[in-house]
Formats: C-alpha cells, structure tokens, sequence
C-alpha cells in the first residue's frame, strides 16, 4: 500500500513502546493515587457539616467543570512560570522546583482531575446505599465509623465498578495530551514519527491501534472484576434466559 | 487584571470560536448518532456489525490522535487528490477538521445513547399505534421518537458537557479557539496563569449554563411521568 508504509513503523517501535510505557504509567499513577484521595473525600463530601462539604464541592465544581487540557496549561505555564513561582525557584525551595517538571505537572493535572471524577461516583454511589442496610448496621450496634467501614463502604465501592470502569479508560484516552507539554507519550511518539517521516497514516493509525488494545484489556479486567465482586447483583441465570 | 480588560475582545471572539465549534459537532453528533443506532437496531447483519466496529473504534482512540489523523491524514490526502486533478494545492481547514472529528466521535457516543433508549421504549406502544391505523413514520413521529427522547436525555446531556470540553483539543491543531488564544496571550504578556485561569471561568460558565438547560428539559420531557418515592 502506497500510504501506508510498514516499515516507518517497524523503524520507530521502540519510540512507540517507549512512549507507550509512559501512557500506561502516567495513567496508572494518576488513577490510583486519586482513588487514595476520592474515597475519604468522598465521605467530606457527604458530611453534613458545610464547612467540610462545600470546600469539596467547589473543588470537583472547577476540575469537572473545565477542560484537563486548561488544567494541564494552567498547572504546568501557569503556575510554574509565574513570578512568585520564579522567585520560590530562586530561593531554592525543592518543593516548588517539581512545578518545573512537565512529567511531575501532568502527574498532579490527572490526579487532580480523575480524583475529582471518582470522587463524585463514590459519593453518588454512597448515597445510594439501601436505607436497610445502614439501619441494620446502626441496630446491631456499629458506630457510623464501623458502619462506614464495614457496611456502607465495601457496598458502595463496588456498585461504583461500572462507572469506574468508564472513568479509566477515558483516563487512559485523556493523558494523550500530555503531549502537550513535552512529555513524549504514547502520542507524542506519534507525532515525533509523523513530523520525522511525514507519516500521518502510520504514526497515528499504529498509535490509535495501541491505544485500542490497552481499552481492550482493561474493559476485560473490569469485567472480570464485575464478576467477582458484583456477582450479588447480576440478574439470576435461569434457564430459560441461558440463550441471551 | 488590567491586561484581562486588554485582552478580553480576543478572549472572547476565541469563546465564540468554541461554541461554535461544539455546536456543529454537536450536530454532526446527534444526527450520525440517529443514523448509528437505526443501524445497530436495523434487521440486516452487516449493518450492525459495522456500526459496531465504529462505535468501538471510535471509542477506543483518544480524541487527539483522531484528530492528528485527521488533520494530518486529511491533509496528505488532500494533497494526492489535487495533484492526480492537477488542481493547486487546497489547505484543510482546522476548524472543518475539528468539527469533523469531534462529531464523528461523540457520534458514536450518541450510537449508543440513542440505542439504548428506543429500546427503552415500550413495544405496545408501538403496538398500540399501529392497532389505531397509524402508518410506521407516524408510529416513530408521535409515539416512539418523543417518548425515546425522555430515555436518552440524561445521556444526551451528559455526552454534551463531555464534549463541550473537549473542544480545547482543538487548539492543538492550531485552531484560534479560547484556549489557543489565551495561551498566545499568556506568552505575550508573561502572565499565562490569568489567561488560562480566564478560559476556565468561561468555560465553567458554558457548563454551568447548559447544566441549568439541561435540568430544565429534563422535568419538561418527564412531565406525567411519576417518580418512584422509595
């Protein structure tokens, strides 16, 4: 085929594979430190008290409300190129110097982000807890914190699977604008072999195929992850349903 | 603040440029999404399984390497097309690449949205209407088309938001869209943080707007229906 060239392909592989592990670790990262933080606030925004809720709020109000790429921008120029932030780079404060970092700024955008997203699942799915099932808690004799532990927070987390399960593969398919700000991703390997052969079919059709086949894994991990852990909710197989 | 005041005409033509560019994709969106999910639903097997095939491709790229492939792709294409008719050179528009991609995307989001909600519907009723001597377009005109717009509604607005956002991917192909300008102007004034922090107070606005919209549609089409009370 006359524009498609395999070998321009087959000469960059290890710029794709490279820019593949970036992807795949960026998202990762992202995807388990923002669950680490979605959870306990997740519960701050539930609490009944304004004071904890409304801080919460306003947070997932602005990163669900705005593009990641404004917040990527806004983070990675925005703040590390401002005066007060040149001034802190100056004095040789180690903390502020990560903000020079692109990987370090794409890192906390996505965290940012995707916690904002998980965060507002947990709370949804929390809030639909059955009223039974924290009755009988409460009956039994736990404290809200026992309750929360036991009872209220194993049930919600996995009826959020489902809609996790959508919230990281568009995780996966938003870090490609990491490119951005000079990270060589997956696709800014891709642009690197379009600009180097003029290759726009190859780069971004193999990029695209790559991404595609991660999307398959992890949709197959988080069915089987469904399976197991909401089991207990998937319609009961009779026979006569066998055939669907 | 001052350069803001500067600035703002510039500001806000680029916001024009993104409402703009969301609301013909967002056209381009529904009515490919119509058209995908009479597909998926149609009788004939290939069609289905193409249909499925590009819902799942298109779901499965990031928006921005199908827009690079587009763009580029488009271009390359383009090219070879002008010279085979000896023609001079014909540029691809950024903005007709954006709104193609972005379109065709969420089209096959809206696929799916669509999908779900005609088979939402009730088949007596489409019984129903055909018991009373209506022809098939006027079974879909009165009675399947209003009552599945009820079911994709939620979906329908929230594909919206997602791909009101994503419209700042435009910018990467060079289109003067908000996000595009603020960044030309962060660099011209060296104050990058107010720009971009302007851009997400515009766009923050768009959304919250189109949620207040939304919210209202919503108890529009629900109306006579009762909410279970558990």
């Amino acid at each position: 085929m006359e524009w498609f060239d395999l070998t321009v392909v087959t000469g960059s592989l290890p710029e794709f594979w490279r820019g593949l592990w970036m992807t795949l670790h960026l998202t990762a990262i992202a995807l388990v430190v923002g669950f680490g933080f979605a959870v306990p606030l997740s519960i701050a925004r539930l609490s009944k008290n304004p004071w904890v809720s409304a801080p919460v709020r306003a947070y997932t109000y602005f990163f669900r409300g705005t593009p990641m790429l404004v917040q990527l921008l806004l983070i990675y120029y925005g703040v590390g190129q401002s005066e007060w932030m040149q001034g802190m780079w100056e004095a040789g404060n180690p903390f502020w110097l990560l903000f020079r970092d692109a990987y370090f700024c794409a890192l906390l955008a996505f965290t940012l982000n995707t916690c904002a997203y998980q965060l507002e699942m947990f709370a949804g799915a929390i809030r639909n807890t059955p009223h039974g099932e924290v009755e009988a808690a409460t009956a039994m004799g736990m404290t809200r914190s026992t309750a929360l532990r036991r009872i209220i927070l194993p049930s919600a987390l996995r009826r959020a699977l489902p809609p996790l399960s959508n919230e990281v593969i568009l995780m996966l398919q938003g870090s490609a604008i990491a490119s951005a700000v000079t990270l060589v991703d997956l696709t800014g390997a891709a642009r690197n072999v379009y600009s180097r052969h003029y290759a726009p079919f190859e780069a971004f059709i193999f990029a695209g195929l790559l991404y595609l086949a991660v999307t398959f894994v992890l949709v197959g991990l988080f069915r089987v992850a469904e399976n197991r852990w909401l089991a207990h909710l998937q319609p009961r197989r009779s026979a006569s349903a066998q055939k669907d | 603040m001052d350069v803001l005041i500067e600035y703002s005409p510039s500001l806000l033509a680029g916001a024009w440029v993104t409402l703009q560019v969301a609301v013909l994709s967002l056209l381009l969106a529904v009515s490919t999404g119509l058209f995908g999910a009479a597909c998926k639903l149609s009788k004939i097997a290939p069609l289905r399984w193409w249909t499925a095939l590009y819902t799942t491709i298109l779901r499965g790229v990031p928006d921005l390497v199908m827009m690079l492939l587009v763009f580029y792709g488009g271009q390359v294409l383009l090219n070879q097309i002008s010279d085979y008719l000896e023609w001079d050179m014909i540029e691809l528009n950024a903005f007709a690449a954006g709104v193609l991609t972005i379109g065709l995307i969420f089209g096959a989001y809206f696929t799916e949205t669509f999908r779900g909600a005609f088979q939402a519907v009730p088949v007596g009723q489409m019984e129903a209407g055909r018991a009373y001597g209506m022809s098939g377009w006027q079974v879909f005109r009165r009675i399947l088309f209003p009552q599945m717009l009820r079911y994709a509604l939620p979906g329908m607005g929230n594909n919206w938001l997602v791909l009101l956002k994503s419209t700042a991917i435009v910018s990467m192909i060079g289109l003067s869209d908000m996000t595009w300008l603020a960044d030309q102007a962060g660099r011209t004034t060296h104050q990058p943080f107010a720009f971009y922090l302007a851009v997400c107070v515009l766009y923050l606005t768009m959304t919250s707007v189109s949620n207040a919209v939304l919210q209202r549609l919503e108890r529009r089409y629900n109306v006579g229906v009762r909410e279970a009370n558990v």
